[in-house]
């Protein structure tokens, strides 16, 4: 089972990311859990949503406090929220940087794989808004198989309709040019 | 007073105590709360029907004359009609 | 056998619904039910179905408003939560005993105060002598199935009684997962249009929401307890159905690797997952521990519970709410009047867990289970305890 968790703001979109990996996992035939942090919802504050993907049921209801993987929307949590925190050692860490992976090591206290990609400036070309919780999501497929990119077509389009086709683009962008440290 | 009419025991509650006889309240004879009558003076009376209007029993109606009176089956004696009753038509009376 | 989508339980919580095409829905958005309220009103809005939504400006007149269309023969659905189930509660009871079959989903939250938005079961308990029938769902799975089944068994004659399906919110509502929808056939197969004892129509009429007093209002009461009492033997039929059409079976009380366990715990709602893990990690460790999760709290199933309970030297009960000042949580009260009068009983012990949200990992089941493992058959100094409470 691999167990992600979203940091990002209130209205940066990480619930529409967890929703959107989850229905391409179950679209393979896989089980997946999405949800939110549970409790008020607030434009700007920072929020997590989580991920849970297994190819067998998964019975687990309780949070996530030990992810495998931590993917960071807004660089501007690093340093206000631990991104790290209960992360494992073996797992990896990426975030929506223009830095390179040895330089958010500096700010991170986190052993681990980083990785890194500038997801703002992916979006910004791609979609035309620094909106980058789609563009993320390429970023986490390429660093841990958790979907195939192409599971995600059908859900996106089925969320985006007319600029499904944008983020698609976007996601595969972050998916060749993430930074792996 | 109306016979008893709910049921002998518990099987026999109507589901939801539904009531399937519409109008079955008319069994109830409220005109025997009465203590006193209202009494019409037709002298007086210029028709306006404001008693009928604010009678709360709904028993006050008009007859083929125009004029007013009340179903002393179903008057309770509440004398509303007598205090609304601006040309003073209307005059309660003991009963008996 | 239909694919398994993915869809959040909340949404998939009103397709439900509008695959038992309802005629009127009358809902009051509330946190964290509120995205079954809007899927419903985005149904209705889409003309997806033929059905009327009411758009209300409270819970007590969304259940009024509820039970108004039932009288008049419509299919109602309704939903709720927290506060709003506890604005609704004085009118209850009169869906009840006028025998109306209104569904309600419950997405389960905490009661203020202080203000919680959280999942635990303080709002249902308190509606629990309400007169209506209890499910409670434990997947995404079974919320859409429950609320399926709950127009089947409301709207059967020999029961005509509004249903609540109790929902953990968040942990529920907001969670998408894979289930699988019913296809609109099969549940037309499964649910035939409504067919009311009674309607209220100006060229039939009849009175409802009648007077009664000391002659007969002990008669009407007795009637109404017969009526909830009598209802199981349909919700097992109706689960019977499901299990024949569907493939899924539902049982009043669902035993999870009980056979040889000498440790029983009881969980209602969404815990039960968790702790089916803990009980997995449990027997790897060589504990005999097993799991009973109720599905029916009311009418609530006796006689499955003793024999369910039969064998265990100790049974935990979890409860999610709390009976202040009285026995400890209203589950384990019910469970150990429930089987006072057996001529042998496990030990009970009630543990009080997940209060206001409070989460709970597979490790702290184990943890509970464990320790009763240890204190044996040793009796407790507390009849309840909150788990977790932080002490001084």
């Amino acid at each position: 089972m691999i167990e992600v968790r979203w940091h990002g703001r209130g209205g940066q979109g990480a619930v529409t990311s967890v929703e959107l990996l989850a229905l391409a996992a179950i679209e393979e035939g896989k089980y997946a859990q999405g949800f939110p942090s549970f409790g008020p919802e607030r434009r700007g504050a920072p929020v997590a949503a989580f991920n849970r993907v297994d190819g067998k049921q998964i019975k687990i209801r309780s949070g996530i406090y030990h992810p495998d993987t931590v993917v960071v929307l807004d660089e501007g949590l690093v340093g206000l929220v631990n991104v790290a925190e209960g992360l494992k050692p073996e797992g990896v860490l990426i975030v929506n940087t223009a830095k390179t992976p040895a330089e958010v090591r500096k700010t991170i206290k986190f052993k681990g794989k980083i990785a890194a990609v500038d997801a703002t400036a992916i979006a910004r070309k791609e979609l035309g808004v620094p909106i980058t919780n789609t563009t993320m999501i390429g970023a986490l497929v390429r660093l841990t198989g958790i979907v195939k990119l192409d599971s995600l077509k059908v859900p996106v389009e089925h969320r985006f309709g007319r600029i499904a086709i944008k983020n698609l683009t976007a996601m595969k962008r972050a998916f060749d040019e993430v930074n792996i440290g | 007073m109306a016979a008893k009419k709910w049921p002998e025991n518990w099987q026999n509650v109507n589901r939801g105590c539904v009531v399937f006889r519409p109008g079955s309240a008319g069994d109830y004879h409220t005109g025997s709360w009465r203590a006193q009558q209202p009494v019409w003076d037709n002298v007086k009376c210029i028709k306006c029907g404001l008693c009928y209007i604010v009678c709360p029993e709904g028993c006050i109606s008009e007859g083929s004359d125009g004029y007013y009176s009340a179903d002393l089956d179903y008057c309770k004696g509440c004398g509303i009609c007598t205090h609304e009753c601006w040309p003073r038509a209307i005059k309660m009376v003991e009963e008996g | 056998m239909s694919k398994r989508i993915g869809i959040e339980v909340a949404v998939a919580a009103a397709e439900a619904a509008a695959l038992c095409r309802f005629d009127v829905a009358a809902v009051y958005p509330i946190t964290p039910q509120s995205h079954v309220a809007e899927h419903l009103s985005n149904i209705v809005a889409d003309g997806r179905i033929d059905a009327e939504f009411i758009t209300v400006e409270s819970e007590h007149s969304a259940m009024s408003a509820a039970m108004g269309a039932s009288a008049t023969g419509a299919r109602v659905v309704t939903a709720t939560s927290s506060q709003g189930l506890m604005y609704m509660h004085e009118v209850l009871p009169i869906a009840s005993a006028m025998r109306l079959p209104i569904v309600m989903a419950i997405a389960n939250r905490a009661v203020s105060g202080p203000l919680n938005i959280l999942n635990d079961h303080s709002d249902i308990m308190p509606q629990r002598d309400s007169g209506w029938i209890s499910l409670f769902a434990e997947n995404g799975q079974e919320v859409v199935d429950m609320m399926i089944q709950a127009f089947k068994i409301a709207e059967h004659r020999d029961v005509q009684l509004p249903v609540n399906v109790n929902i953990d919110g968040f942990q529920l509502t907001h969670m998408v997962e894979p289930l699988e929808m019913p296809d609109q056939k099969e549940v037309d197969k499964f649910l035939p249009p409504y067919k009311p004892y009674a309607t209220l129509h100006p060229d039939k009429p009849v009175s409802m929401g009648t007077f009664a007093m000391n002659d007969v209002y002990t008669e009407v009461m007795k009637a109404k307890d017969a009526a909830l009492v009598n209802s199981k033997e349909v919700i097992l039929a109706v689960w019977k159905e499901w299990e024949k059409r569907f493939g899924r079976a539902y049982e009043p009380i669902e035993g999870y690797r009980v056979k040889g366990a000498e440790i029983l715990m009881l969980t209602m709602g969404s815990m039960g997952e968790t702790a089916a893990v803990a009980i997995d990690e449990l027997r790897k460790k060589g504990i005999p521990a097993g799991l009973l999760k109720m599905k029916l709290w009311r009418p609530f199933p006796f006689d499955e519970l003793k024999k369910a309970v039969k064998g265990a030297k100790t049974l935990i009960v979890t409860d999610r709410a709390v009976s202040f000042g009285g026995p400890g949580g209203p589950v384990a009260g019910e469970v150990r009047s429930a089987l006072y009068d057996q001529p042998t009983r496990p030990a009970i012990i009630n543990e009080i867990i997940g209060l206001g949200g409070r989460d709970m990992m597979v490790e702290h089941f184990m943890e509970i289970v464990m320790k009763a493992a240890k204190a044996g058959r040793k009796k407790r100094k507390e009849a309840y305890e909150f788990y977790g409470v932080r002490e001084a």
